[in-house]
């Protein structure tokens, strides 16, 4: 279960201001893909695009296609709710329900479609949920306890447990290391080698070391000046980006020369 | 694989697309429902009653899209949809009476307003002008000149009790208090003086005045009701707004721009004056401006601090005194002529009522222009 | 500044200004300015004016309250009623607080709903003006929504004959013995509902400020999950404004146990009945606001002893309201 994602010729407008110019990539199944470029580069834009949540903010909207399996995600009749539940989604700092257990909130998603779930499956699927994030050998003795009690790479793990209990085919993830340390760092990144077994994931980061380390294909986003939209400027296998990049601003960047 | 679930439920197909309801359907719904609950209503009843057919109508449409959107979409948009419109219903409903309030007030006053409405006092009025006027020999008398002059006056001396005393507070909460004892039990005791109700503030007023006058002179009772006690009794109520707001805006004053000035040696209380004031003055006026529109309105504290006088005072310390408010609750509850002719102190009340309804408005625009034009530029 | 003579005068021969402004807690060079002295006497003075105001709130109408007192420890008949000052009292805080439950419970479920609308259902670019609408019912002086509701109580009746006819077996909409109700609508239900209308403003905007506080993250985070708008206002908008809302509606309480000219103006007042259809119940405040023009001597001192008892409950309700506000907070740090 896991979906490949293709985007074509994909604007993003806040209102009248034009985000991202004319993107289009193809993204394999049970890969990671990771977006890099300098900040406001629109990478975390085209990220968010992936499971429609941009039209969270006022004024968005997009033109384009981004197909999973083929599947329009903007096209007539398609719930943004669906797609959500197809792409899950890991935040930059890690958000579980402040007034739900570590438990409560693993199944937040599930519930939704599934009130009347039977104790003994919620529990099984609450352990392999948690399992799945490398979580439940730290906290399987307190599952009913707050999860804003675990620590902040616990807690971003618990966010992870939660997106893919939903069991998504997609999972994006919007710097998810940014607010962690590097331990915690370390054991985010170790999941998300493990999970790319199962899903499509996408991650955006800030750190081009981790995108080194993580990533099958890299995709560097860049801007011409504030005001201007981004552009993908050049999409290829990590190995290729970080040692003989196809373009010289992609080498510049990589570099330290600029950004 | 791990996740391989072994409930069926979640395992289906999924996707992407759902089936949606076209955009327009909650409106034809509301509108439908509304049809049948008149329908119903005029065929159960016999007669016509908004309040029922708006029950009928609401609980029909609430079934109508749970049954509908629940058939078509599915149970989670169904409950999603019912909300919506229970939501959106409550604000329109909270809208029907502000209309129907504001249309009253419009038609029923502008029917019955003229000037020399605004000129006149009820100096001298009788019951026979009053019924004069309502089998049409006569053309409306009296007036509430001597109200708005009450209202202007009483406001005013308020004002010059109250911004001082809730500026100045609310710069020692800021600047000097910090965490002291003090600071904490003067904004508790603010946020107690929120909450005093209207009327004990009116009953405290005269109780310290009669009090007072009972130790100068014993044996003028009564003589506590006086426009100034109404102002007193007034502060009470609008102290605390002004604390409250000026607290606020004073907060926001950067802590940079104070050290900046301490920096050239600006001593403290300069430094209040020269930076912190200045930078915040559209803010502190704008809040003015609010407990002022907030306190002219009040009726219970001073029909109890200034009684309801029928002509003009000037006085603020000697004699009765009437406002809007309290000209509007006498000629409605005690008009000049009981019986048919009441619907001319009714029409008076009426007019005061748009009278005192433009004003409040007014001040309300004010503070919001106040608070956008006078903005130091730089701020933001 | 350049004017001023404090300025020299406190300025030790060119010493470094910032440090001696930095370094206040160094006992010699604590330089009072007479201008600070005078500045900062004059800030705590309005403070503590303050607080001997509150002081003198209670003080004055206790000393107001002794002929009162005096009648009801030597002669109880006296007092209104003949039956002693507790029984004048405790029908009228029964309708004060009966009238005051009957627009809470009205009031708030609007308030949340209109508080939900403007924050997270309206287009939002129409949110602050239609914010704007809802302050502009807490612009309109009560004096106003008094007349408003007594010319509209006579159209109500149609319906509380509706509600006599079919629950008249709940005795809070029962008719009276003679299986009739109130001809003009002035009763205190009528009363209520107006109160309710009143007191709507302040708990929407209570909400609504803590409603556009719910964390971003906490809602994209619901979002993501495929959960609809409503779905994500119960996991994430709802439970983080719980206390909040509970404190809004203390608030809302308080402001409507010591609303006087709704119920003043609307009600036809009378003794307590448990019927809201016909006329009777009187409340606190509007006792006080329809005997006080002619009362006077023992009357006057009943009214004012009232009026501190509803001081007091008013005061309970709003310090209530202040320590959820305060136990929450403490907890959420």
């Amino acid at each position: 279960m896991s979906k490949q994602i293709d985007i074509k010729d994909l604007d993003i407008y806040y209102g009248d201001f034009q985000a991202v110019d004319d993107v289009s990539m193809h993204i394999k199944p049970r890969s990671v893909t990771a977006f890099i470029g300098p900040s406001g580069c629109g990478k975390s834009t085209v990220l968010r695009t992936l499971n429609r949540m941009h039209e969270v903010i006022p004024g968005a909207s997009v033109k384009g296609e981004v197909l999973m399996d083929g599947n329009n995600i903007y096209g007539a009749g398609v719930d943004p709710v669906n797609v959500r539940r197809e792409v899950g989604m890991v935040f930059q700092r890690a958000n579980p329900f402040p007034t739900m257990s570590i438990k409560e909130n693993v199944l937040a998603g599930v519930r939704l479609n599934n009130k009347r779930m039977s104790k003994t499956d919620a529990d099984d699927l609450t352990e392999r949920a948690l399992k799945g994030a490398n979580l439940w050998n730290e906290v399987k003795d307190r599952l009913n306890l707050p999860g804003s009690g675990l620590s902040g790479g616990q807690q971003q793990r618990l966010c992870i447990a939660r997106a893919i209990a939903v069991e998504p085919e997609v999972l994006l993830m919007d710097e998810p290391c940014s607010a962690l340390d590097p331990i915690s760092t370390l054991a985010i990144e170790d999941l998300i080698n493990d999970l790319k077994d199962k899903y499509t994931v996408v991650i955006v980061t800030h750190n081009m070391q981790q995108a080194a380390r993580v990533s099958d294909k890299t995709a560097f986003f860049n801007i011409a000046g504030t005001g201007k939209p981004g552009k993908l400027i050049e999409f290829n296998e990590t190995s290729t980006i970080f040692s003989n990049p196809d373009k010289e601003e992609t080498e510049n960047y990589i570099s330290g020369r600029f950004g | 694989m791990m996740l391989t679930t072994s409930d069926n439920a979640t395992t289906k197909t999924r996707t992407l697309t759902s089936k949606q309801l076209p955009k327009a359907t909650p409106w034809i719904i509301a509108v439908a429902s509304i049809i049948v609950g008149i329908g119903i209503t005029v065929v159960a009843t016999g007669g016509f009653s908004v309040a029922i057919a708006a029950i009928i109508a609401g609980v029909i449409n609430l079934a109508a899209v749970l049954i509908i959107s629940g058939a078509y979409e599915g149970r989670r948009k169904a409950v999603d949809r019912v909300a919506t419109t229970i939501v959106t219903s409550t604000f329109v409903l909270a809208c029907v009476p502000l209309v129907s309030l504001l249309w009253l007030t419009v038609s029923k006053g502008g029917a019955a307003i003229n000037f020399d409405l605004l000129t006149r006092t009820m100096l001298g009025m009788k019951g026979v002008l009053d019924q004069q006027y309502v089998a049409g020999e006569a053309s409306l008398a009296g007036g509430f000149y001597h109200a708005i002059v009450g209202t202007v006056l009483i406001t005013f001396a308020a004002c010059v009790i109250s911004i001082p005393i809730g500026v100045l507070t609310a710069i020692y909460l800021v600047e000097y208090a910090g965490k002291n004892r003090l600071g904490k039990a003067i904004t508790f005791l603010v946020d107690v003086m929120t909450g005093i109700p209207s009327i004990v503030a009116g009953l405290f007023a005269f109780a310290l005045f009669s009090t007072i006058l009972g130790f100068v002179m014993p044996d003028a009772t009564g003589s506590a009701k006086t426009g100034f006690t109404a102002s007193v009794a007034l502060s009470v109520l609008m102290i605390p707004i002004v604390v409250r707001n000026t607290e606020e805006i004073l907060r926001l004053v950067p802590m940079d721009l104070r050290e900046a000035s301490y920096a050239l040696g600006v001593p403290k209380w300069k430094t209040i004056v020269k930076v912190v004031l200045p930078t915040s003055v559209s803010g502190i006026l704008s809040g003015v401006t609010i407990a002022i529109a907030r306190v002219i309105g009040e009726t219970a504290p001073i029909m109890v601090t200034a009684g309801f006088a029928k002509t003009l005072n000037w006085n603020l310390f000697s004699g009765w005194m009437s406002t809007l408010p309290t000209y509007i609750y006498d000629s409605q509850l005690r008009p000049v002529s009981p019986g048919d002719a009441a619907l001319a102190s009714s029409e008076r009340a009426w007019a005061a009522a748009l009278v005192l309804v433009i004003l409040v408005m007014l001040l309300n625009l004010l503070a919001r222009f106040i608070a956008k034009v006078l903005a130091p530029k730089a701020g933001r | 500044m350049p004017t001023s003579t404090q300025t020299t005068e406190a300025d030790p021969a060119g010493a470094p200004q910032p440090s001696a402004q930095a370094a206040p807690a160094k006992a010699p060079k604590a330089v009072v300015r007479p201008g600070d002295r005078i500045f900062s006497g004059a800030t705590l003075a309005a403070g503590i004016l303050i607080l001997l105001t509150l002081a003198g709130v209670a003080l004055f109408l206790l000393a107001q309250s002794s002929e009162t007192i005096e009648a009801q420890l030597t002669d109880p008949s006296a007092i209104t009623g003949g039956n002693g000052f507790f029984a004048y009292v405790w029908p009228l805080v029964i309708g004060t607080l009966v009238s005051s439950a009957i627009a809470l419970v009205v009031a708030t479920p609007f308030a949340l709903g209109i508080a939900l609308f403007t924050t997270h259902m309206a287009p939002r670019r129409l949110a602050p003006a239609l914010g704007y609408v809802i302050d502009l019912l807490a612009a309109i002086p009560s004096v106003v929504y008094g007349l408003w509701g007594l010319t509209l109580a006579g159209n109500l009746t149609g319906f509380y004959q509706w509600l006599a006819t079919w629950f008249g077996w709940i005795p809070i909409f029962a008719p009276d013995a003679d299986g009739a109700i109130s001809s003009t609508g002035r009763t205190l239900l009528t009363a209520s509902l107006v109160l309710s209308i009143m007191i709507l403003p302040i708990i929407t905007s209570l909400t609504r400020e803590i409603f556009l506080q719910t964390p971003r993250l906490q809602e994209e985070a619901a979002l993501a999950l495929g959960a609809t708008r409503w779905e994500m206002i119960r996991m994430a908008v709802l439970p983080f404004g719980k206390s909040g809302i509970a404190s809004a509606t203390m608030l809302g309480l308080g402001r409507a146990l010591g609303e006087t000219m709704a119920v003043a103006m609307i009600l036809s007042p009378g003794l307590l009945t448990a019927s809201l259809l016909v006329s009777g119940n009187q409340t606190i405040a509007s006792e006080i606001a329809q005997n006080f023009p002619e009362a006077a001597g023992l009357r006057l001192s009943e009214l004012i002893s009232i009026g501190l008892v509803l001081f007091v409950i008013t005061l309970l309700v709003n310090m209530a309201a202040r320590a959820i506000v305060a136990k929450t907070s403490v907890k959420g740090s």
